[in-house]
């Protein structure tokens, strides 16, 4: 297979037999950057000549022993762009920050730096993580690989669309209501949101800080328990993170997932979601069971509001962390503006996309004088209810397992005009946000049309390792080795 | 009923600092209404004796010592801004 | 010209609220430094200038900090106290939220009692809580005011300084408690040593929230609320004219206005700077980027430890253990190195009556003049003792005293060095006093003959030309002596 389809695991493995060099690596991706960007636009900054220096530096520290080879050296990752890179222009898609150099490094590329990863490019997303189908870029959509008439998914569309296409080895995203899982099921590829609090949030852009999670989008489940590995663990610039020990997550990938016990959101499988979904996630679930599992079905009666909790706290959350967006200390400013005022107006105007501006008054609105206690506090008090029932159902099963995304990759311009229709697409991962859960989405097969179906098993609070335990016995049993035509 | 009227999307964008021509104001205020109007379903939830909930987590007594960290350079700090004066963000007018 | 309250047909209703810096080593939520006007945009970093995905946290001093004035104010330390934002923009403010505390502050309910000298005012204290400061900013123009400038500058070197918030309830009846109230709060916070407290330095700030009522009525009329009231002076001033434009407006027919007002220091009034339907909405929720505090009682026991005794229990100390009267004990008790001074010298000298009317006279008197603190004076309570032991031996009488004091606070030197150089012992030689007299007497013939009739005054003639003759060195109690038992 060609060096831009490997796994992060099996080009350690060559780099250490010295069969490869990180040029070489680094080499590769951007050739096959340079064949594919023009069609999938999975990036919104790249910089060949860093990443290919920046590779043979490595080279040069391996060969003279200065550095140890683990993993991610001289792996080239895509980073989403709402993950600060000192020095590095961060746009969050956004036109209100195109020219904004950050003065910092967040956490986790402080992490990926200290394992000397290749930073492939800052990946395209739906502007400040808003969005499902990544058609809400200032810097145009990205598309789908295994479909350019497709969207990616969103907001992580550029780091999933890159790590299936052969543009980066493996991704960073966020997630905050779906945005690493469902783009990765619509990609092909696998995507983790970690429990809340287990990977630093400090300089990620926030969206809604108490959902926000950055997580892996990888090809298979080794590369996400090593990412894991690499990003978790409690950080003292982020008050939220957990103070609790990182396991290594390696450690748990399994064969099969005896005496497992796995409960089928039976919400998750009913009428909204596409028949051809449904059964290629019943087929995975006989699957479970011939590989040692007890499948059975569980009802999770709060997920009715979900949707309706997100869309309150989640655009609640944002109306407050984007004024800082003001074009005082940074970004854009309209320069006309005689008056404060008038220069705030025009510069949020401006500055943001449709999106944004609608999930800024949405947010707005639902915190101020006379609706705070019936939308925002309300839609926080139906939070528990489902953080409450999802806690039942884990008295129980070790495992819950839904789709990811109730449909396979939808076409570009189907639902943007329809802001409703389009938050439909993340009724199966928005639920997970809400109670801070960990959850994984694999591959589970094609659809008539080619067109990839994700699985979505959700772990326990801090229990990644059922995850990953289900996850990469599922991986085996479904052997999903396709890749996409692009 | 609308839940949303022309005049409270005028009264939300000036909170929100936010500029919309009438054209805009009218799309808006469809939109936003339909869209409170499905969110505003959790109403019909009974959650008396529930709390709320901010953290998922149970996290607390989270602190840093008062210990001096290096502040970032006058330069760094000034870099990104988009105008300014005598070492200071320029802002226009306060009205 | 101050306001007659005690003969007004109206009582005011004042609620104050203060702000106070902490003097912590670092800001609220981020490792800088906190600044003291240097250049600008030097002690900031992502944090404190808002940057995207910038995240704060939580300064455990300043919580302590914060806990100590709560406790010191007699609040009620709540079980778990969260922050909020606090949503509005303006260019001093990086995040255009300032992380605040809303409906569970650190401390509810306490009380400060301010002497008002015949009466106390028991002033009740809703709540304390903590918030972060903002940025500065500076006014171009040749004013530096907002209305008439064209651009403003922002330093963030401020923002995200540690402040506590002390809200009072409307206990304070008149402009003047109102700035007994703030220099009880000063002078309490000064004591638990955790700010620098200056109105000048803006360290410690305040607005007003006034209204009037008909005397004898128990509603609240309409509030207007005062910002910039930035001195004692001020505070009171401001107050006055905008109690006095309330009843104004009552008496003439017409409503109080809710609106929030601004004092302006150079005309002395206070002027409209936006009404209650331009008042903000800040939609407060709860901060998702900070976690809770839960009060352990032992972390609140440990820091109840470090409050040293306060104004109120030492002046009633001082009264019983040293013997002085209330309005003594209240002057030296208010100030804590004022306080400190005082007890290191009844350690090495016995009157402590002495020491006080030292401390509350000449020495204050030059203390206020040079506008130094006695932390600052070069007197010490040593060299303060000496020289009082040395006026009780009868080495020097009061009126040298006074002009030895002087040399000791410019110079820092010790009272009897000063004697000798100047040479001023007092004459308590009695031959060489005698000769003296024998002389003046004999020169005095008629005041001497009056003496003798009865006439008081003509000792005190008598006492004074021995003084002149000795330029003041003689000891006027045994000059007193010889004279009457010359004479008698
Ligand atoms: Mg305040
Ligand atoms: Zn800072």
């Amino acid at each position: 297979m060609e060096i831009h389809y490997l796994t992060a695991h099996e080009l350690k493995d060559r780099l250490k037999k010295r069969e490869l060099s990180c040029a070489e690596i680094a080499g590769s991706i951007y050739s096959r950057i340079d064949e594919v960007e023009n069609k999938l636009n999975s990036y919104i900054r790249l910089d060949k000549e860093h990443a290919l220096s920046g590779a043979g530096e490595i080279d040069k520290l391996i060969s003279s022993n200065a550095i140890e080879i683990s993993d991610f050296t001289g792996i080239p990752v895509a980073i989403k762009d709402n993950m600060c890179t000192k020095n590095i222009t961060t746009t969050c898609a956004s036109r209100i920050l195109e020219n904004y150099v950050p003065i910092y490094n967040a956490t986790v590329i402080d992490r990926l730096e200290s394992r000397n990863y290749i930073l492939a490019g800052k990946a395209n997303m739906d502007e400040f993580a808003m969005g499902s189908s990544n058609e809400n870029s200032y810097f145009g959509p990205t598309k789908n690989p295994w479909n350019t008439g497709r969207v990616p998914g969103g907001s992580s569309g550029g780091p999933a669309a890159s790590v299936a296409s052969g543009e980066a080895i493996c991704s960073l995203g966020s997630d905050t209501g779906g945005s690493i899982r469902q783009p990765a099921s619509l990609c092909g590829i696998v995507g983790f949101k970690p429990t809340y609090g287990r990977v630093s949030r400090y300089g990620l852009v926030a969206f809604a800080s108490s959902l926000d999670q950055i997580g892996p989008l990888t090809r298979d489940v080794d590369d996400c328990a090593a990412m894991l590995n690499v990003i978790c663990g409690c950080d003292g610039n982020d008050s939220t993170s957990i103070d609790t020990a990182v396991p290594d997550f390696k450690s748990f990938l399994a064969e099969d997932m005896k005496g497992m016990k796995i409960g089928i959101v039976k919400e998750l499988m009913a009428e909204g979601i596409d028949r051809e979904v449904r059964e290629a996630v019943q087929m995975t679930i006989k699957m479970a069971e011939e590989a040692g599992g007890k499948v059975e079905e569980v009802s999770i009666p709060s997920l009715e509001y979900a949707l309706d909790v997100y869309y309150i706290i989640a655009p609640s959350e944002a109306s407050s962390n984007l004024s800082r967006f003001d074009g005082v200390r940074y970004g854009h400013r309209n320069m006309q503006a005689r008056t404060l005022r008038e220069m705030y107006q025009r510069t949020r105007a401006e500055g943001f996309g449709e999106e944004v501006k609608r999930r800024i008054m949405i947010g707005t609105y639902c915190l101020s004088a006379g609706y705070y206690d019936a939308y925002y506090e309300k839609a926080q008090r139906v939070r528990t209810l489902i953080i409450n029932d999802f806690k039942k159902a884990f008295g129980k099963f070790d495992v819950l397992i839904s789709p990811t995304s109730p449909t396979t990759a939808f076409k570009i311009g189907e639902k943007i005009e329809d802001p409703l229709t389009m938050y439909m697409s993340d009724i199966c991962t928005i639920p997970v946000n809400l109670a801070g859960l960990p959850a994984i989405s694999i591959p589970a097969g094609l659809s008539a049309d080619k067109l990839p179906i994700g699985l979505q098993i959700i772990g326990d609070i801090l229990r990644e390792d059922n995850v990953l335990k289900a996850a990469s016995s599922l991986e085996k049993a479904i052997g999903f080795k396709d890749k996409p035509g692009i | 009923m609308e839940r949303i009227s022309k005049d409270d999307v005028k009264h939300v964008a000036k909170l929100a600092e936010l500029e919309f021509d009438e054209k805009d104001v009218d799309k808006i205020t469809t939109q936003l209404d339909r869209i409170l109007d499905h969110v505003a379903n959790i109403s019909k939830v009974d959650t008396e004796g529930i709390p709320p909930t901010s953290h998922v987590m149970d996290v607390k007594n989270v602190f840093r010592e008062d210990e001096v960290k290096e502040s970032v350079t006058q330069e760094d700090a000034l870099k990104n801004a988009p105008d300014m004066e005598n070492q200071g963000f320029k802002v226009p007018k306060i009205d | 010209m101050a306001l007659d309250i005690k003969n007004l047909k109206y009582e005011p209703v004042i609620g104050l609220e203060a702000h106070v810096e902490l003097c912590t080593r670092t800001k609220m939520f981020c490792g800088c430094r906190l600044s003291f006007g240097e250049d600008k945009n030097i002690y900031t970093c992502p944090v404190c200038l808002g940057h995207p995905g910038s995240l704060p946290v939580i300064n455990r001093k300043a919580v302590q900090y914060a806990i100590k004035i709560a406790l010191a104010l007699n609040c009620k330390i709540q079980d778990y106290t969260i922050f909020h934002r606090k949503n509005y923009f303006y260019p001093d403010m990086p995040k255009n939220y300032q992380i605040s505390q809303y409906d569970l502050p650190l401390g509810v309910k306490g009380h400060l009692d301010v002497d008002m000298g015949d009466y106390t005012r028991r002033v009740g204290i809703t709540r304390v809580h903590m918030e972060e400061d903002t940025g500065k900013l500076l006014h171009t123009g040749t004013t530096g005011r907002i209305s008439e400038s064209e651009a403003s500058i922002v330093d963030f070197n401020r923002a995200g300084t540690p402040l506590i918030e002390v809200v009072t309830e409307p206990d304070i009846r008149s402009p003047e408690e109102a700035r007994e109230y703030m220099i009880a709060l000063r002078n309490l916070i000064l004591f638990l040593d955790v700010s620098n407290c200056s109105m000048e330095e803006g360290s410690l700030r305040c607005d007003a929230n006034v209204s009037v009522r008909k005397k004898g009525k128990e509603k609240i009329g309409t509030k207007t609320e005062i910002k910039n009231l930035n001195s004692f002076k001020f505070l009171q001033k401001g107050l006055e004219y905008e109690v006095e434009r309330q009843i104004k407006l009552l008496e003439s027919g017409s409503k109080v206005i809710q609106q929030t007002r601004h004092y302006d220091s150079k005309t002395a009034i206070t002027k409209v700077l936006r009404s209650k339907e331009e008042a903000h909405d800040y939609r407060y929720f709860p901060e998702p980027d900070l976690v809770p505090i839960y009060m352990e009682s032992k972390m609140v026991e440990d820091i109840k430890k470090t409050i040293p005794e306060l104004p109120a229990t030492k002046a009633k100390r001082f009264e019983k253990q040293y013997g002085l009267s209330i309005y003594d004990s209240n002057f030296l008790s208010n100030d804590r190195d004022l306080a400190d001074y005082f007890e290191k010298c009844c350690s090495c000298y016995g009157n402590a009556k002495n020491i006080a009317n030292w401390m509350m006279g000449d020495f204050s008197a030059l203390l206020n003049k040079e506008k130094i603190t006695i932390k600052e004076s070069r007197v010490t309570p040593e060299n303060l003792c000496r020289m009082l032991e040395i006026i009780d031996g009868g080495k020097i009488n009061s009126k040298m005293a006074k002009s030895v004091f002087e040399e000791m606070f410019a110079a820092g030197k010790d009272p009897g060095k000063i004697i000798e150089e100047r040479g001023l012992e007092q004459i308590a030689d009695k031959s060489m006093l005698e000769a003296v007299i024998e002389e003046v007497l004999r020169d005095n013939p008629g005041p001497v003959e009056q003496f003798r009739q009865g006439k008081e005054k003509a000792l005190s003639f008598l006492i004074g030309k021995v003084m002149a003759k000795t330029k003041g060195k003689a000891n006027p109690r045994m000059v007193n002596e010889i004279i009457t038992k010359k004479l008698s």
